[in-house]
């Protein structure tokens, strides 16, 4: 620790640290442009100009560190005649369209103006004009308002790691463009607007819609992908107006993917809003009450073993629970959590969590991808791998399908077997991953779908004792590289409640094959959309969930139920967080939150089903579950037991879950501002 | 300058082993991008390095974090040039030419309105007008034709007749008379000379070299040169003149390199020695204006 002396004030600070740091640590306020925590120093705003004594000239406390004994002075008159001055250098180009900013209201610079801005403008000439930059289908841009900061640029190079943006021009003819006036090909792209500190980059769809402070803010998570990242959902009207990211630094630190931020439209369109019954092929349209009684008579014809339920990949912990309770009361034992033929039966918690945390990449030095593609699975957890690398000392290896990842990755082939020689030593990996100190392997969860899924298991299994993947300590894990990347949002939370068949061959293809054989007679799908019911032509299908796709598509009933943003409800991520969505918006037309809808359909029986709120549902979860539901926020330590199995492994090569990262669930499918990325950016890059 | 290194590398003074000194010395010679800029220590590690030249942020210093981020020592070619001699004769030799403080000799450039402009290597300390008239053959029209000097090259604050006079070129005796040595490229001017025009000229100069990377030096320079045009046609209020000296002051000493400071400095040389001249300018224009 060193001593310094802020505005006469005598503090300790950490040897290292800028000015700006440790003033902000004090709460002393500085104005910023350029500066940002999570990007490279640029210094080049000049707005955090301080007094350093001693110092002929104010210096950019932003860029210069603190040494022993030095005494700042942020708020002297030189600081504050130089900080004016830069103030009204930024204005004199910058347009004053406020009132038709869309980033008025929560601008930097209108901010920053309040308290060092002059009146009255002492540049009475002609101010500068600049052309409009094509930043592709998500970003507008008005460049005349830019101030040059270029946050945006050293994003583009640094985080998202597409060094598609730069300065060109001298003095003030200087502009930012993308070089060759092309999209910008990131699945991060977005995170510029909240950067940019002025109007310059803009939401292009939230364009001209909403003031920001007419809009109710509600802080949730999102579910399009497994992450949880923290997003706050901005509405109006009983519509979500846009996706913001919330800085959780365990998690998506400040950013979130295109898709989170984008993909709200899909809301709006193709939505479920009343029951539907189908006669004679055609859907008529039918009150709760009908429906309900038509389930009832279904069900009461069959009994529990010619039944099924299976859930999508965005559904709640909740409704996962209440279904479960239903068709275990019905004599049924047909789960199935994932739309595929994945095998998750007698897995301990271990082996289906991505152990080290989104955090714990920080700390790893070698990573092993197999079977996955994280920069489309999990945009964050691969900007988290990206940030790594940054670091230097980082050696990225995978075995799958070839992949464009932004960051240096050794691809080792697309054949399981090649496990199988590091771990019998005979792959010049072996020796990197003995002699690295916390190498993290990362599984896809596509794994888990093929037919030597136990036997792959069963390898990493034992390259984990054999390698300091998992390393002990007595009987504490002191390092956890064991991953699985997790791609459904609802897919560790459904686990965590055993939410499998305890047939240990039931899978989706089973499924079909009893339906074609008319030895299946009614089955749930609880906002699994990627169901070919067609196959399931000769059972009783029915379908509970917010958008009409594929899965509803030949149900014969349909229960409108609400998304992600319009219940209260409980997910856990990929690392085994568990975490809340908070309702912003109530659910179209009849549609009803999804544990009321299944408490409603339970009463129609002889259950027990006492639940009156959601916290009652909640209460149930933790009877179930206790140590993983009763844990809000935080990250259990899974016990290191015995997986998978020793047999053979094929030669078939590893594919991937998402093909495409923009239209991949339902949401984002029903999105026109997804769609639209998908023609203009995916089919050249992602 | 190819040439020479190439001959120099023929007779083996430079390259492995260079004049048997059991050193390895090679010189390159690098084509610059073509701006003014890429003169700065740091932005020309940059444009070196392939990218777009500006400045980079000190600390960290070159000799720390130079080039492709290794320890780099940039040197100027006149710094280069002394050190034969230096060698030769020794370090007391050449502090003991000069004045104290200001030792060793500096190479002059000295043009404008001289009788014979020249490059010269002088003593630091040589009077101004000695400096004039021993090398340069004297101001056209005689020694009381002088307007004004810009002692260090344009990014320095001009001298006018009056100081020009008695001041000694060297870095502490030009800083009393709020100018600067700099680059001791010596322009003269004298009464023949439109000194608006010719400060809106270096005006413009620093506007369309200024790298465009920090605020007030992009956004300054243009200004201040907008405003000097207009006092070039005679535009303009006596309050613009405030506001100049003003504008020029906010960019001095708030920028990342000194190209803020060299298109601020001759703006306020002159205001500070001929703020009437451009006060003359705009009434005569305004008097225009009224009888038309």
């Amino acid at each position: 620790m060193i001593q310094i002396k802020i505005d006469n004030n005598i503090v300790k600070v950490k040897p290292g640290m800028t000015i700006l740091q440790a003033c902000q640590q004090l709460g002393i306020e500085i104005p910023i442009f350029c500066y940002h925590e999570k990007l490279s120093i640029a210094g080049n705003c000049r707005m955090c100009l301080v007094e350093v004594k001693d110092n002929p000239k104010p210096v950019a406390s932003c860029s210069i560190p603190v040494i022993d004994g030095m005494e700042i002075k942020t708020s002297s008159t030189m600081v504050r005649k130089a900080r004016n001055g830069v103030m009204e250098f930024l204005l004199i180009n910058h347009p004053l369209d406020c009132p038709i900013c869309d980033q008025g209201g929560e601008c930097d610079l209108q901010d920053i103006a309040m308290s060092y801005g002059r009146d009255k403008s002492r540049f009475n000439y002609t101010k500068r004009a600049v052309k409009e930059k094509n930043f592709g289908p998500l970003i507008k841009t008005v460049m005349t308002r830019c101030i040059h900061c270029t946050r945006c640029i050293r994003f583009a190079t640094e985080i998202a790691g597409v060094p598609e943006l730069g300065a060109i021009g001298m003095g003030e003819n200087m502009e930012v463009v993308t070089y060759l006036d092309k999209s910008v090909t990131s699945e991060v792209s977005g995170n510029m607007i909240d950067i940019c500190p002025v109007g310059a980059l803009t939401s292009k769809p939230f364009s001209l819609t909403w003031r920001p402070w007419e809009l109710n803010k509600t802080e949730s998570i999102d579910v399009l992908d497994a992450v949880g990242s923290n997003i706050r959902v901005d509405s109006n009207n009983n519509e979500v107006m846009r996706v913001l990211p919330i800085n959780n630094e365990e998690i998506n630190e400040e950013w979130i993917s295109d898709k989170t931020r984008f993909a709200y439209d899909g809301l709006k369109y193709n939505r479920l809003d009343v029951p539907f019954v189908k006669k004679n092929g055609l859907y008529k349209k039918t009150s709760w009450d009908n429906a309900f009684n038509l389930i009832k008579k279904e069900v009461l014809k069959t009994s529990g073993n010619k039944m099924s339920a299976i859930i999508g990949n965005q559904t709640d912990c909740e409704s996962i629970i209440l279904l479960k309770d239903l068709f275990t009361f019905f004599g049924c034992d047909n789960f199935l959590c994932s739309q595929n033929n994945s095998m998750y039966k007698s897995l301990p918690r271990f082996a289906y969590c991505f152990n080290t945390t989104i955090a714990g990449i920080d700390d790893s030095d070698l990573c092993l991808l197999v079977g996955t593609n994280p920069r489309t699975e999990a945009s964050m957890v691969n900007t988290r791998i990206r940030k790594r690398y940054l670091e230097g000392n980082y050696e990225i290896f995978s075995i799958g399908p070839k992949m464009d990842l932004n960051y240096d990755c050794k691809h080792l082939g697309n054949n399981p077997q090649i496990l199988e020689k590091i771990y019998n030593e005979k792959h010049f990996l072996s020796k990197k991953i003995r002699k690295s100190k916390k190498p993290i392997i990362i599984l896809g969860d596509n794994i888990f779908n093929r037919k030597d899924a136990e036997a792959i298991l069963g390898l990493v299994y034992r390259m984990c004792i054999k390698f300091p993947i998992i390393q002990k300590q007595k009987n504490d894990i002191i390092w956890n590289g064991y991953n699985i990347l997790h791609h459904a949002a609802s897919r560790v939370g459904a686990l965590d409640l055993n939410f499998i068949s305890s047939k240990p061959d039931f899978n989706l293809d089973k499924i079909y094959s009893l339906s074609k054989k008319k030895e299946l007679d009614l089955v749930y799908l609880l906002g699994a959309d990627e169901i070919e019911t067609k196959k399931l032509e000769n059972s009783f299908v029915i379908y509970q969930g917010h958008h009409g796709g594929y899965g509803s598509k030949n149900a014969d009933i349909i229960l409108p139920g609400s998304a992600f943003t319009e219940k209260n409800a409980t997910f856990i991520n990929l690392e085994g967080r568990l975490q809340q969505t908070f309702k912003s918006c109530n659910p179209p037309g009849e549609a009803k939150e999804d544990w009321k809808i299944i408490v409603a359909l339970g009463k129609r029986f002889n259950t027990k089903f006492n639940y009156f709120s959601v916290e009652d549902v909640k209460n149930r979860l933790r009877k179930v579950n206790p140590i993983v539901f009763s844990s809000v926020n935080t990250i259990i330590k899974n016990k290191f037991l015995k997986f998978g199995k020793k047999r053979n492994i094929s030669n078939l090569p590893f594919d991937l879950p998402i093909t495409n990262f923009y239209l991949n669930d339902v949401i984002s499918k029903s999105s026109k501002i997804m769609k639209k990325c998908s023609d203009e950016i995916n089919n050249k890059n992602l | 300058m190819q040439a020479a290194i190439d001959e120099a590398y023929q007779n083996k003074l430079l390259g492995k082993n260079a004049c048997n000194s059991s050193w390895n010395l090679d010189i390159f010679l690098h084509r610059g991008a073509g701006a003014y800029i890429a003169g700065e220590e740091t932005a020309l590690l940059e444009s070196l390095e392939g990218k777009k030249a500006q400045p980079r942020l000190k600390p960290p210093y070159p000799a720390s974090t130079g080039l492709y981020g290794c320890p780099t020592t940039v040197n100027n070619v006149e710094t280069i040039a002394a050190i034969p001699d230096i060698l030769k004769k020794g370090a007391i030799w050449f502090s003991g030419i000069g004045k104290p403080n200001n030792t060793g000799s500096k190479i002059f450039c000295i043009s404008g309105h001289i009788n014979k402009p020249c490059n010269v290597e002088e003593e630091l300390g040589i009077p101004l007008k000695e400096l004039i008239e021993k090398y340069a053959g004297g101001v056209v029209g005689g020694w009381n034709n002088l307007l004004a000097v810009i002692p260090g090259g344009s990014s320095v604050p001009l001298i006018n007749k009056k100081i020009a006079d008695s001041v000694l070129m060297d870095f502490d005796s030009l800083e009393e008379v709020n100018s600067s040595l700099g680059t001791a490229g010596v322009i003269v001017m004298n009464k023949s000379t439109n000194l608006l025009k010719a400060i809106a000229r270096i005006s413009r100069f620093y506007k369309k070299e200024s790298c465009g990377q920090c605020t007030p030096c992009r956004e300054g320079a243009g200004w201040m040169w907008r405003v000097m045009e207009r006092f070039v046609n005679g535009e303009g209020t006596l309050e613009e003149i405030d506001t100049l000296y003003d504008v020029s002051k906010e960019v001095e000493g708030h920028t990342i390199c000194a190209l803020g400071d060299a298109a601020a400095w001759p703006i306020q040389g002159l205001i500070r020695h001929f703020r009437p001249l451009i006060e003359k300018k705009i009434k005569e224009n305004n008097f225009k204006n009224k009888v038309a």
